[in-house]
């Protein structure tokens, strides 16, 4: 298998991420206890959604200006990934607020964000879905793609600070810079955050050149 | 531009129906709800403008563009650049939506009673708010109205983009209700605002490729 060296990387930080994340000493906390591992796998995937949204807001502004068969690719593909990350990150949130908080969904600002976050990208495949010219619906859909996410920026990042919530690093709750994030954590939760980055570019990567090959093959076909 | 903002308001029975669409709901809600608990608590109250003016907003704005006629576009088209027909439909939008809101309130007010102890600040969280109602409803009705199913998709696609705009406006509300301080509501203020500047800047750099097909 002739694999380049980020996709390498890639390997040895996500090994990395899941051996030493499993097995490393961690700090004990109250309530937070050993779900405090959940920060290597939950806290990435938002991370890495963010990441790989912007990617496909890049490819939409490209295709706007370039209106070139690929972008419009890459752009949907990394949606759909996008998608897929934020799925996984309010199932891993859910699943520790069982744990720490008492309840899978109790109705936190940070919780209701996310799931309207990933309303916006469903509603932005239900749009491609209805159109049946190829050229006007990825215009149209890039259009939505960078409206959608000029409205998520207000959602993610200015909402939450606003109101109270029970998520770390809000309302008074401790987050990441402060005590409880020490070296140990550090040294796992940086290269984690790389690694399920990396991992998406490489999910994205792949689908777009099954599509391109795809669309070849239906032209020559 | 000013000619594209005649052109809309010949079109005053959408406008008559839009009024009587407002009147019936609230009455719908006053029967449904008065009758069975007598009263609103304050925050039911809220609520239940919010969400009364929210699908008033989509119904009136979505007819923005679909009701357009494939040559009357077309004309539009030859005669004013597309950031001008953003602007002006944006603007006859923002005027509609607070005209409605404005008769909204009193009809609400009238019907099922007023809780607002400060006015002022409620009147000036309903032009925010139906500002951004018509800046971010304006370029997703111009997106619907090209796609199929136009009714489903601007719902759709609209709700989301809305839930934030909508939240601030409530909370904001409420404390107009409340009889708050204004310094209280300034923070949801000011986000708002900058809500809706995003919002516009953003519909009036796309709209140009959007007008293009």
């Amino acid at each position: 298998m002739k694999l380049t060296l980020w996709k390498w990387l890639t390997i040895a930080l996500l090994l990395y991420t899941v051996v030493v994340g499993m097995l490393s000493e961690v700090p004990r906390l109250a309530i937070l206890n050993e779900t405090i591992r959940n920060l290597y796998f939950h806290v990435p995937m938002w991370f890495g959604m963010i990441v790989i949204l912007l990617v496909s807001v890049v490819y939409s502004i490209k295709y706007l200006r370039n209106p070139l068969t690929r972008n419009d690719i890459i752009a949907h593909e990394a949606a759909k990934v996008g998608i897929l990350f934020g799925v996984l990150g309010i199932v891993t949130g859910m699943e520790w607020a069982r744990f720490t908080w008492g309840e899978y969904w109790s109705n936190d600002p940070k919780q209701n964000a996310s799931a309207i976050g990933l309303l916006i990208y469903f509603a932005y495949l239900i749009l491609r879905g209805s159109f049946q010219d190829h050229q006007q619906r990825a215009r149209i859909s890039a259009v939505y793609n960078i409206f959608a996410f000029a409205a998520l920026i207000p959602l993610l990042f200015i909402l939450p600070r606003l109101t109270d919530s029970l998520h770390p690093g809000n309302g008074g709750n401790p987050g990441f810079n402060s005590y409880d994030l020490d070296s140990r954590l550090r040294a796992v939760f940086y290269p984690a955050v790389i690694a399920w980055t990396l991992l998406g570019i490489w999910m994205v990567h792949l689908r777009t050149r099954l599509e391109v090959l795809k669309q070849r093959f239906y032209e020559n076909a | 531009m000013q000619k594209d903002f005649v052109l809309e308001w010949r079109q005053k029975y959408a406008f008559n129906g839009m009024l009587l669409y407002v009147g019936s709901t609230v009455f719908i809600c006053y029967l449904s709800f008065s009758l069975r608990f007598g009263g609103l608590e304050v925050p039911v109250w809220n609520a239940l403008y919010w969400i009364i003016l929210l699908f008033t907003a989509v119904n009136a704005i979505a007819k923005g563009f679909a009701q357009e006629s494939r040559g009357r576009l077309l004309y539009y088209y030859s005669i004013v650049s597309p950031q001008g027909v953003i602007l002006a439909k944006m603007l006859y939008n923002a005027a509609l939506m607070l005209v409605l809101s404005l008769l909204c309130f009193i009809f609400y007010a009238v019907v099922i009673g007023n809780p607002v102890q400060d006015v002022g600040m409620f009147l000036l969280t309903i032009v925010l708010g139906a500002l951004g109602f018509a800046s971010s409803l304006t370029m997703i009705s111009g997106i619907a109205a090209k796609a199929a199913n136009t009714g489903t998709l601007m719902a759709v696609l609209s709700f989301p983009v809305m839930v934030p705009m909508l939240l601030m406006l409530m909370k904001m509300s409420k404390n107009a209700i409340d009889g708050l301080d204004p310094s209280v509501s300034l923070d949801e203020a000011l986000v708002l605002l900058a809500i809706n500047m995003i919002v516009i800047t953003v519909s009036y750099i796309l709209f140009p490729y959007l007008w293009r097909s």
